[in-house]
């Protein structure tokens, strides 16, 4: 925590050097940013990149195995395996960062609230963030697509919905923690305004953890973007997202597994390397962490 | 300890109380109309009123709400839109191939994940600990339904030793059948659960009274299974909780995938064809075992820790 608020006001050099320390603390960290920037290159440049139309069937190049035309093969429409795999990461990268975001948005606002008025609102608040806590994101995801059904806006808002409790509650403890600093006190013994005083000396206060909340739960978002689709209840096809290439190859197992074997290593690849990168940022915001 | 179970118990009403009240807010106040999401975009107007006569949408939401809470003290979801069965039945039927394989899972996971965990924690930072680390990382990256696709496609197609899918005829059918998809579950359990161990019994390692344990002659394994595992054990309970949870959720991938009987499997038919009686009925049963799960966890700190007792 302490490590973590240092580090918003210092200079912008020694920030940099902190995103180094992140980057270059271990051999396996600094492939993990090589491979989480290589994804996003791919997610940018999809159309340059991919080799072939994402959405095109083709009747001649049904269930191709690997092969120098198509480098993953084909699915049972044809489709290049590769070019959906390669646009699928723009539909979990867009996820992953959409949908976090939301969250923070939201579970801060609730969090800092709790937080800061305490009494009844924080009881209301930390009851419904406990009850949401209770469920598994995933079961809860679902239970929210069940009423509001697929496509991008409704499972963004389901997303959030499922992590808003994660952030509420950190967001209220590091509110509680601030609330109790004498500049607050200050504030309020001059008079200013109490939206202005959460604004100006709350939210900063608290900005850094949430944000590196945020980047951890950019692999969860991913995670459950693929969990959901693979259900059928996220991203509608044929729209390529690693979760329905997983789905759509499980329907043709026996035609070709390497839709499946393509779009579950990207899934991991991206989810660990963030992880690896969490883990490390972890270590050096917050050296007390303890030794894992 | 009965005192305790009671008071747990009661403890979980208000809760239960309010997670079905969550489920009916889900699926009745949140936009989306149930009659026009049950019936689909091109149903005509008489058709909706049918509906929503036969399934009591066209009464006050607050009539609703209580009619709802009262079909699920008599456990009376209705029938299925689809095949017109009793949700209930659909329900019984379903519910024993999840817990199978919560249960098969969670086993395999403690068997697996407890030993392999202190043996890490003993072994700090040489080979068995660096493993269980690399294992536990990647675990922890791996979606289940993928990890279960890819066991699929190895040992039931390639190598033909298991079945590809279903849920089996007959106790050890059955059984054949659970295989694959419980070691699918248990491998991620095992990496959560034994990175957990790890950690928890290197903390209690470095206590006072582990040395002292040391210093008096203990033997090494008395003071790792008997005084170390046994006070490391309460945050692996929070862990076991936390992942039986998981494997609920977690269930509904992995029946999807081994196209097996189960309540997901169930649930995930209802959404795709807009069974709402069914979606309603299973949702309630995921919510009451997620909050009987946590009634558990509650239950066991209690015992293992009389510490929590008072």
């Amino acid at each position: 925590m302490t490590a973590i608020e240092a580090s918003t006001d210092v200079a912008p050099a020694a920030k940099r050097s902190i995103l180094k320390q992140i980057v270059f603390r271990k051999l396996s960290t600094t492939i993990a940013f090589g491979v989480i920037l290589a994804f996003v290159l791919l997610a940018i440049f999809a159309p340059w990149i991919a080799p072939y139309d994402p959405l095109k069937q083709s009747f001649l190049s049904i269930n191709k195995y690997p092969s120098s035309t198509f480098w993953l093969g084909t699915d049972q429409f044809g489709r290049d395996v590769l070019s959906r795999l390669i646009y699928g990461s723009r539909t979990s990268l867009m996820f992953g960062l959409i949908a976090p975001a939301c969250a923070a948005v939201i579970g801060t606002t609730l969090g800092v609230m709790a937080g800061y008025f305490g009494g009844a609102t924080d009881r209301i608040i930390s009851k419904m963030i406990d009850l949401l806590m209770a469920f598994p994101e995933l079961l809860l995801a679902i239970i929210v697509s069940a009423a509001l059904g697929g496509g991008f806006w409704n499972v963004v808002v389901v997303l959030t919905i499922a992590f808003v409790p994660g952030f509420a509650r950190v967001a209220r403890a590091s509110t509680l923690s601030v609330r109790q600093e004498p500049y607050i006190e200050a504030s309020i013994a001059i008079g200013v305004r109490t939206p202005m005083i959460i604004l100006r000396h709350v939210v900063p206060n608290i900005s850094a953890t949430i944000v590196l909340l945020w980047t951890l739960w950019i692999a969860s978002a991913i995670r459950l973007e693929a969990a959901l689709s693979f259900l059928g209840i996220g991203t509608p096809p044929p729209n390529p997202s690693w979760g329905n290439l997983i789905r759509e190859g499980l329907g043709n197992i026996f035609g070709s597994p390497w839709p499946i074997v393509g779009a579950g290593l990207a899934i991991t690849t991206v989810v660990l390397s963030i992880n690896l990168i969490g883990d490390a940022a972890r270590d050096v915001l917050d050296p007390n962490s303890g030794e894992r | 300890m009965f005192s305790v179970l009671i008071y747990k118990l009661l403890d979980a009403v208000p809760t239960l109380f309010l997670v079905l009240t969550l489920v009916f807010v889900a699926l009745r106040i949140l936009p989306g109309d149930p009659a026009l999401v049950a019936l689909g975009e091109y149903a005509t107007p008489e058709q909706l009123a049918l509906f929503r006569a036969q399934t009591g949408l066209d009464a006050p939401l607050w009539q609703q709400y209580f009619t709802f809470l009262w079909d699920v003290v008599r456990l009376d979801f209705g029938a299925s839109l689809i095949s017109k069965e009793r949700v209930v039945a659909v329900i019984a039927y379903n519910l024993p191939f999840t817990i199978s394989l919560a249960f098969a899972a969670t086993a395999l996971g403690l068997i697996f994940g407890i030993p392999f965990g202190v043996i890490a924690a003993v072994r700090k930072n040489k080979l068995p600990d660096n493993a269980m680390r690399a294992f536990s990382l990647l675990g922890y990256a791996i979606p289940d339904f993928y990890l279960g696709a890819m066991l699929l496609i190895v040992f039931a197609l390639h190598f033909q030793l298991f079945p590809i899918n279903g849920g089996g005829d007959g106790f050890f059918d059955q059984a054949y059948h659970l295989i694959l998809p419980a070691v699918t579950l248990a491998i991620l359990k095992v990496a959560f659960l034994g990175r957990l161990t790890r950690t928890s019994v290197l903390e209690v390692l470095s206590k006072d009274y582990i040395r002292t344990a040391r210093a008096k002659g203990a033997p090494e394994n008395s003071v790792i299974y008997k005084h170390a595992l046994r006070n490391a054990l309460l945050p692996i309970v929070t862990g076991l909780g936390l992942s039986l949870l998981a494997t609920l959720s977690g269930a509904v991938a992995v029946e999807l995938v081994f196209n097996r009987p189960g309540l997901g499997s169930a649930l995930i038919k209802a959404i795709a064809e807009r069974d709402y009686p069914l979606i309603q009925g299973t949702i309630v049963v995921f919510a009451l075992l997620v909050v009987v799960v946590n009634v558990l966890v509650d239950l066991l700190y209690t015992i293992i820790d009389p510490r929590i007792r008072s």
